[in-house]
């Protein structure tokens, strides 16, 4: 039981390190959007299942993963709403240097 | 090696991480990429403030604090988005 709560640990870790790096790392906007907005979501969700197992079963679990199913809904409608927002005022999606499309 | 000491890890890992997306905040070109930042911190932080619950064994306070936290940071998010939607990119 320990050994899966800290492999369920150490794959959140993992999404949200790679989340961070999609952050740092992308060229442009909208690139870092679709990275945050995927890897978040996973990581949180195997972060959440590692504390559920971890505190065992309860109301308390419950309520942790009503919080995993809100934010597992929230993120993506949040992404949505800020990329339209970016392609509503005319944010160009980026192109590689060859311009090949 | 007990296991608080694994949610201790990764609770400052996700302090790290935190400022990782403050970093893209402060330089971010557009004033997109500030909204999403924020909107990343907010997650991460309701992540955080979970671990924290459970590394001081009191989870029950700190799930709803995380619930709360994620509700405003979500429409906190979505309203930047919306208004920066009309008043487009300064």
């Amino acid at each position: 039981m320990t050994v899966l709560v800290v492999l369920l640990l150490a794959a959140g870790l993992f999404f949200h390190a790679v989340a961070a790096l999609g952050v740092l790392r992308l060229p442009d906007f909208y690139t870092r959007l679709h990275a945050v907005s995927k890897a978040e979501t996973l990581g949180m969700l195997f972060t959440l299942a590692a504390i559920i197992v971890w505190i065992g079963p309860s109301l308390t679990a419950v309520k942790v993963a009503l919080v995993g199913v809100f934010v597992f809904m929230a993120t993506p409608t949040s992404a949505h709403a800020i990329g339209r927002a970016a392609l509503r005022t005319g944010l160009k999606p980026w192109r590689r240097r060859g311009g090949s499309p | 090696m007990r296991i608080e000491d694994a949610f201790l890890g990764v609770t400052v890992a996700l302090l790290g991480l935190v400022l990782v997306y403050l970093f893209r905040v402060a330089v971010g070109p557009t004033v997109f990429d500030r909204i999403l930042g924020v909107s990343a911190l907010g997650t991460t932080t309701t992540i955080i403030l979970l671990l924290v619950g459970v590394l001081y064994d009191r989870i029950e306070l700190f799930v709803d604090l995380s619930l709360a936290y994620a509700l405003l940071s979500f429409v906190g998010a979505l309203a930047a988005a919306r208004y920066f939607e009309q008043t487009g990119d300064r």
